[in-house]
């Protein structure tokens, strides 16, 4: 099949989500990773906006993150949420504002010393493909200092991977998908053929 | 799982404002596919055509020059409108995989019921139009199999209507299809899909712009990297030179990685024609362990 060169196998392309993902990738309490005001549950809220600063009624998003204690999650279920199981994943289509919601944990650091941060994956009408990037906590300055992405940004790009904390323990972070303060998007492709 | 169309969740989806480029709310309600729903000040489908091609041309002028075939979509791609102000200007920046990314969200049995991969059941009856099974492979880089891992899928029906508030072109909706399907992928990375080929639709890309037949997929990896969404397309598909998403991967042989084949030997006779569709994820970065290796993940070992 679709052999290259070296023997490896060329990826299939993505595509954009669509418009009409939505009567099929939301799931009950899909942004719920734990319940909301569970001991120790958080808030992540942002606004996705496009280049025009306005924002993005039709995107979804995905977080993927360690828990509290910075163990990657090895548990099913995150389709029908029993309300204890911490599974580490959570999807929030963004609202008419563009809002995205998950109640989820602060993630631990996964190495000792690392700066945590949730992974995240970004889909919308009008995007061609999904975008990775990452949302950082803010706290531990000396772990954001180091840690090999931040480091490789200027300011003004980094920033935009940084959450802001909110007084009730929450965190903002909202993304950009063009413009004046465009958040980072990741290539964590090595070898394959380029993609603009 | 297969549910009855459920119109409380049909019609509390909100209507976005920004729908003038899809099938949109703006389409007429009965039968008049005429002219009063057409933008004259619409771009028409020459207009568009020519773009695709000037940018097609440019590709083929690169790759003779040396540069490396593309195997993704251009983020980049003025004709299909919608993405003028959602793709990043900046380059995608480089980065190492850390530990979370190395690893995925593990789904199993538990998360989707087997019944799921059967999209023409749990109504009262049986969708109209022509029955399909669409099987395949999920893969990394490596040719590894995917394995328990979960495949989503979402289409229109055979009448090219999706059930959203926001698809209104005037075209039935099925009762006895709602068009969602999920499975878990097998210990050798397989999946499979009995559903309806969904019938092609218009949208308002630009004047009389109509999206080849497609399903949406979703796929997960064995890392996060490896998470993408996608369309399947189907063999043969007159549409496929009009369409600014299936043209926004530039390169003929990616583009065909999204078409299926047609399989006369695992049609099941007075019942259903067969497609295959292997995936391929890109390769992994994370050093597997034997275990995962020999594969069946998912919450069976629990």
């Amino acid at each position: 099949m679709n052999s290259n060169a070296v023997g490896k196998l060329t990826s299939t392309p993505g595509q954009t989500v669509g418009p009409f993902y939505g009567y099929a990738l939301p799931f009950a309490k899909d942004r719920e990773l734990l319940a909301p005001g569970s001991p120790g549950s958080i808030r992540l809220q942002g606004t996705v906006y496009d280049g025009a600063g306005h924002p993005i009624p039709d995107a979804i998003l995905e977080i993927w993150q360690a828990d509290a204690d910075g163990k990657v999650p090895h548990r099913t279920g995150s389709l029908v949420r029993d309300g204890y199981t911490f599974t580490g994943f959570g999807r929030s289509a963004v609202g008419n504002t563009g809002v995205f919601t998950f109640t989820t944990v602060n993630p631990g650091p996964t190495e000792e010393g690392a700066a945590p941060f949730i992974a995240v994956a970004v889909f919308a009408r009008g995007l061609m493909n999904r975008l990775f990037t990452r949302v950082y906590l803010p706290e531990d300055e000396e772990a954001l200092a180091k840690d090999p992405l931040l480091s490789s940004l200027d300011p003004d790009r980094r920033r935009t991977l940084i959450a802001h904390r909110d007084p009730d323990g929450g965190l903002s972070w909202d993304i950009r998908l063009q413009g004046d303060g465009e958040t980072v998007f990741l290539d964590f492709s090595s070898a394959e053929g380029a993609s603009k | 799982m297969p549910e009855e169309i459920n119109l409380d969740v049909f019609n509390a989806d909100p209507i976005t404002e920004d729908v003038s480029d899809e099938a949109t709310e703006a389409a007429p309600k009965t039968h008049a596919p005429a002219v009063h729903a057409l933008d004259t000040a619409a771009e028409s489908q020459a207009d568009l055509s020519a773009e695709m091609k000037a940018i097609g041309e440019a590709y083929a002028q690169a790759l003779k020059g040396g540069a490396p075939a593309e195997t993704q979509p251009r983020l980049d791609y003025a004709p299909y409108r919608s993405s003028v102000l959602r793709h990043p200007t900046k380059d995608l920046h480089h980065a190492d995989p850390e530990t979370i990314e190395l690893y995925s969200p593990a789904f199993g049995h538990m998360d989707v019921h087997a019944l799921e991969a059967d999209l023409t059941i749990g109504h009262n009856g049986e969708p109209l139009g022509e029955r399909i099974v669409v099987s395949g492979r999920v893969l990394d880089g490596d040719g590894r199999p995917v394995t328990g891992q979960l495949v989503e899928i979402w289409q229109a029906n055979s009448a090219g209507r999706y059930i959203h508030k926001r698809d209104q072109h005037p075209a039935p909706l099925d009762p006895n299809f709602t068009g969602v399907g999920r499975c878990i992928t097998g210990a050798d990375g397989s999946y499979s899909f009995t559903t309806i080929k969904p019938g092609a639709y218009p949208w308002k890309n630009h004047l009389n712009a109509w999206r080849p037949a497609h399903i949406h997929f979703s796929l997960f990896g064995q890392e996060f990297t490896q998470r993408i969404v996608t369309q399947m397309y189907f063999p043969g598909d007159q549409l496929f030179p009009l369409d600014p998403i299936y043209q926004s991967i530039v390169d003929q042989d990616a583009r065909d990685r999204l078409v299926a084949t047609y399989n006369h030997e695992q049609t099941k006779p007075e019942w259903a024609l067969a497609y295959n569709w292997d995936i391929v994820l890109t390769g992994s970065k994370r050093t597997w362990t034997e275990n995962e290796a020999l594969g069946a993940g998912g919450d069976e070992n629990e």
